[in-house]
């Protein structure tokens, strides 16, 4: 029964993330207009949702529905890609921490704890504001700042895995400890993993929007969603439409992240299971 | 805790070579004649003609000294501005942080009590939307209907300017008045997370052996959990309670914004944006000190509420 | 007021989007209206507005950004300020006499002017004020257009001389600048000196108190020289957010602030707020453009300028991005005033003669991409705009469109404030950009337009340089005639315009809202900031 509980969660949100890819997939079929067009004329401008406008128009006369669709490349590739590259340094700083011990993961260690001393939307902005923000900045900079807690988690396993028979063995069989380190523990390491990545990527969909908010984000006039949200602040007492659903799509997407995520973590963490 | 200082002196030394060409030519107008004096002001403020250990050995004694230099927007002491602005932040983030625990402890225990009831679920459901919000559109949410719409509380700020002409005690209710939304808007993720870890915490410490011996016992279901496991649950909580204040800081650059709320975040996002680089490297220390004093309480609150821990 | 000033500080105004309306908070005695009204006005009250940033320095010659220099103008006065038709006229001066060649100045002061503390106010603060702007090490940003001062001679303590090097014919607006007290800030570094959150001036109010990033008071100062100002108290409140701002405006917690074109014709005209609101507009003192970097190859040949110039359709962008809350500019000088070439054709919207100058010029679609090309080098271009300034994006975005229907790809970038000075604009790091002037009272423009102005951090960024030009502003600010000099103007207005190094875009309306309260506001070409002091509000209407 619980497991079921479980499966629904995982299948809920994997089902509206799947839902969101096609959109910024298949956004072209599914919106025949331009995210970018334009259109000045005194009734097109800031229109309440209609048949035709079904999320309404923007200041610029934009389709909101269609700047969302498109947005969702955006957004969402600069979460997938951020937490690709906090997976990358995060596991790897781990498992050498973990593998090795000694000097290593003392140095790594404090790493971690400086990471997840100094407030990481700090460290963002200082970067963006002398890097200068660009979607690519974006992902690489978000990405550079949060694997400090991936890194944890990894050396954790790595710390009880290496004491593992299966791995002496292949010590004594001569394995390089490369090979060790990637063939034989990471697969058996990756389970909290997973969870920590997932939940990363619905963090850094927030973390992009926020950004957009401090003027630091991707530039105009790309649609991501941080960006519609912000255009619409100018708008927050009278085109409610303009902040209410780039809002909707932030939130529903990064839920289903974190359901998918919470999900993982109940079958794969023996300790939730009565 | 002196090797995180040492590391984070480093960090910082290393930030602000890494910053777009040459720091010090920065300059704020359109005008020569100030950048010369901004130059010549930051290669002395911080030695950076010097030979880098020595530069380190001046950036250190900053940092213990607490001196920042001036900052090169105003030519104010960095650390006059922000001590000026720290009391606001202070206020804001700590009883954050005492709204989040107050309403969040006790949350995440019935949930893990009640597991699977439909307070669990309704809370479980306010967990995932409360960690999924965009948290400056929650806040300016809450602005338009609570502030503008409703007119309950005020708009933005932490005072109106007319506030010296109070009694004392009006100016505590009226700083109480301003407080609350900005209140609720901070702690609003923090209040997800803890609850969740409560619960899985609580959770755990519920199926621990002893805890079903005392069950076995005979012992009332109310004195097993409230005496024996949210002892337990408790401890690993307190550990979060360092780590949960660089976020609340980091909120604070977007929540001070918004509500007009005169604190440091906002001070370190202007500083930023202007390449006030002075301001800048003040706010990055002075918010990384509170994290370390954040963790430092809760080694101490852990080492008063488990005397068997000792600090090692 | 002071042109250089003016112009650097513009980029901070237009950055803000906040209109010099405070900037140039010049005071008058006596206006018409209420005479008319029968009105008596008496003192009370306060005045309660709103600025995205606090105020920096309290110094006049040293605050370079809005907020400072509005409450720079309530606190200090100038030998000179401008009336409400923006001729000059005297403030701390009662008169002036100018020599034959225009060399020498003498100015003769008001005997009945008091420092906020007491003190009387003589020729020495004056040339105190003036030495320290013109000291290197005071660094203030104005200091070139005091270059030309040979000597100060104090006369009296009523009487002072100035000499210049050359005659300077913006000289008595730029003399208008605040002065500082002697008896105070003798001995003391400028730079760190108490004054400058502190400060005490002659002005019309005292400052009263500054809490950082909240709000600063402003008390009236009963002994104006001119009269008691009526409202007793001035406060400016620290709101970042526009939005919010507004919502406070709306909830009455602030009684003005600059609405943004979408909230004055929208959200304005419902009962709610035209019962308690007026709102004003009239043209600002500053336009819009795009600039070209003119070292760039792409903007070497002037046709590509003119054809860029001719498919940029300025009436679109003012209807799109001001709702039609502007005017076409076509030129660098104030529109209305005798120096603004109303006869410049300027570039009305044509996009086939853009086509035939960008083929003259060489640029065609040779491969049949959709974009147009030359020698094999495609028509791309970045367009660079600082961060935060919604009007500049929106520009931005509806030009990259009206750009793509000639066959030209322009990629936006918006860059935080302080980046884009020093890392593009000051390195002339950019093609293309937008920005705003503020187009001074005087016309003088060598600070912009003037060939020794483009070196590495003058403000002539995008490098244009044109004989003829440079030798008319020079022969423009040292001719004293006005007839004369409306004729040197008009032609530099001509030159520039054909040469197109920008493209104008338009002079936005200044868009301000003040509650209803406020009686006496007499909107003039100089906004309605200019009479401040006479601002009342009757007894049963008061609020603080």
């Amino acid at each position: 029964m619980r497991l079921v509980f479980k499966q629904k969660k995982i299948i809920f949100g994997l089902g509206l993330i799947i839902i969101m890819i096609a959109l910024a997939i298949f956004a072209k079929f599914i919106c025949p207009q331009d995210p970018y067009q334009i259109n000045l004329g005194e009734h097109e401008k800031l229109q309440p949702p209609s048949f035709e406008h079904f999320f309404g128009t923007d200041d610029l006369g934009r389709d909101v529905f269609t700047r969302i669709v498109y947005g969702a490349r955006i957004s969402i590739s600069v979460g997938f890609i951020a937490v690709l590259i906090s997976l990358l340094i995060g596991v790897l700083l781990g498992a050498v921490s973990g593998y090795y011990g000694g000097k290593a993961d003392w140095l790594i260690m404090r790493l971690v704890e400086i990471m997840l001393c100094i407030p990481t939307i700090f460290l963002i902005l200082m970067a963006l504001a002398f890097l200068g923000p660009s979607i690519r900045n974006v992902m690489i900079i978000i990405g550079l700042t949060s694997w400090a807690g991936l890194a944890r988690l990894v050396r954790a396993e790595f710390l009880t895995l290496r004491e593992r028979d299966y791995v002496l063995a292949a010590k004594i069989l001569g394995a390089s400890d490369a090979r060790i380190i990637f063939r034989h523990i990471l697969p058996n390491a990756l389970s909290p993993v997973w969870v920590n990545a997932t939940l990363g990527v619905g963090g850094a969909i927030l973390i992009e929007a926020a950004l957009s908010f401090l003027g630091l984000g991707v530039q105009i006039p790309t649609p991501s969603w941080g960006n519609i949200l912000t255009d619409g602040i100018y708008y927050v007492d009278s085109a409610w439409w303009l902040m209410i659903f780039p809002g909707l799509f932030i939130l529903t997407t990064v839920l289903s992240f974190n359901l998918v995520g919470e999900g993982l973590r109940d079958v794969l963490d023996p300790r939730l299971r009565k | 805790m002196i090797p995180m200082l040492i590391g984070i002196s480093l960090v910082t030394l290393i930030i602000m070579h890494l910053a777009p060409g040459d720091p010090t030519s920065i300059r704020y107008g359109l005008n020569p004649e100030v950048s010369q004096s901004a130059r010549a002001k930051l290669v002395q403020l911080y030695g950076l003609d010097k030979p880098i250990l020595t530069q380190y050995v001046m950036w250190l004694k900053r940092i213990l000294t607490l001196d920042f230099g001036r900052s090169l927007l105003d030519d104010r002491p960095v650390i006059t501005k922000i001590m000026e602005r720290l009391p606001a932040t202070l206020l804001l983030n700590i009883l954050s942080l005492i709204l989040i625990f107050g309403i969040a402890l006790p949350i995440g225990v019935t949930a893990a009590v009640k597991y699977d009831s439909v307070f669990d679920k309704v809370t479980t459901i306010f967990v995932f939307i409360g960690f999924a919000t965009p948290t400056f559109w929650f806040a300016l949410m809450l602005i338009m209907l609570f502030g503008f719409q409703l007119g309950w509380f005020p708009i933005s700020g932490m005072r109106p300017w007319y506030v010296e002409y109070y009694s004392l005690g009006g100016q505590i209710k009226d700083l109480v008045w301003h407080l609350i939304l900005p209140l609720v808007a901070t702690s609003f993720g923090g209040l997800a997370g803890i609850s969740r870890y409560a619960k899985s915490s609580m959770l755990e410490a519920i199926r621990q052996d002893y805890i079903r011996t005392a069950r076995s016992k005979g012992l009332k279901e109310r004195r097993v959990i409230y005496r024996h496991a949210l002892k337990n649950a408790v401890l690993p909580l307190i550990t979060i309670l360092g780590f949960i204040l660089p976020s609340l800081i980091g909120g604070s650059f977007i929540f001070e914004t918004i509500f007009a709320w005169p604190g440091m975040g906002r001070l370190g996002y202007e500083a930023i944006m202007n390449y006030d680089y002075t301001t800048v490297m003040g706010v990055g220390i002075i918010s990384t000190l509170l994290t370390l004093v954040g963790i430092l309480i809760s080694d101490i609150a852990y080492a008063v509420v488990d005397p068997r821990i000792r600090y090692k | 007021m002071i042109h250089k000033k003016r112009n650097k500080k513009s980029l901070f105004l237009f950055s803000k989007l906040i209109p010099l309306l405070f900037a140039v908070l010049i005071l008058y005695p006596q206006s018409p209206v209420f005479a008319q009204k029968n009105l008596q006005p008496s003192s009370g009250d306060a005045f309660v507005t709103a600025e995205i940033g606090d105020a920096r320095i309290l110094i006049p010659f040293l605050a370079d950004d809005s907020a400072s220099s509005g409450l720079c103008g309530l606190i200090f006065n100038g030998l000179t300020k401008l009336d409400r038709d923006l001729d000059i006229v005297g403030d701390a001066a009662e008169r002036w006499e100018v020599s034959e060649d225009g060399l020498v100045i003498t100015f003769y002061l008001r005997k009945n002017i008091k420092w906020h503390d007491g003190y009387p106010f003589t020729s020495q603060d004056i040339k105190f004020t003036y030495d320290l702007i013109r000291d290197p090490q005071n660094g203030c940003p104005y200091i070139s257009s005091y270059a030309d001062i040979e000597k100060m001679d104090i006369l009296d303590d009523y009487t002072i001389r100035f000499k210049y090097k050359k005659p300077y014919a913006p000289a008595l607006l730029k003399l208008g600048m605040g002065i500082v007290p002697k008896h105070i800030l003798q001995g003391q570094d400028m730079r760190t000196s108490d004054f400058k959150r502190n400060p005490i001036g002659t002005g019309p109010y005292k400052f009263k108190k500054w809490k950082t990033d909240e709000y600063t008071v402003l008390e009236a100062n009963e002994e104006y020289f001119e009269h008691a100002p009526y409202i007793q108290r001035h406060i400016t409140r620290i709101i970042p957010n526009q939005a919010i701002q507004f919502l406070e405006l709306v909830a009455g917690s602030v009684d003005s602030m600059t609405l943004t074109p979408y909230q004055y014709i929208y959200r304005t005209s419902g009962p709610r707020f035209t019962k308690s609101f007026n709102k004003y507009s009239y043209l600002s003192h500053a336009y819009t453009y795009i600039g070209y970097n003119l070292e760039d190859p792409l903007f070497k040949d002037r046709r590509v300028r003119q054809a860029l110039s001719y498919a940029i359709d300025k009436k679109e962008i003012i209807d799109g991005v001001l709702l039609g809350l502007g005017e076409i500019c076509s030129g660098p000088f104030l529109k209305g005033t005798r120096f603004y070439n109303e006869e410049a054709e300027g570039y009305p919207y044509d996009i086939e003669k853009a086509k035939t100058l960008l083929g003259e010029a060489g640029w065609s679609d040779h491969d049949g991409d959709g974009i147009l090309d030359k020698d094999g080098i495609p028509f791309k271009f970045k367009l660079i705009t600082n961060q935060g300034n919604k009007a500049r994006q929106d520009i931005a975005t509806i030009a990259q469109r009206q750009l793509s229907r000639l066959g030209i790809k322009v990629e936006i970038q918006t860059i935080a404030w302080a980046a884009f000075l020093n890392e593009f604009i000051d390195k002339k790091k950019f093609q293309a950009v937008i920005l705003g002037w503020t187009t001074p009272q005087d016309p003088d423009c060598y600070s912009v337009w003037h060939s020794e102005a483009a070196q590495e951090g003058g403000l002539n960024f995008i490098s244009y340089k044109n004989k003829e030009v440079d030798e008319l502003i020079v022969k423009g600010n040292t001719t004293f005639d006005v007839e004369k000099r409306e004729a040197i103007y008009k032609k530099i207005h001509k030159i520039i315009s054909v040469d197109a190094p920008y493209t104008f875009l338009y002079f936005p309306y200044a868009t301000p809202a003040v509650s209803k309260r406020f009686r006496g506001i007499d909107p003039a070409p100089a906004g309605i900031g200019y009479n401040f002091i006479d601002w009342h509000v009757s007894p049963d209407e008061r609020k603080y």
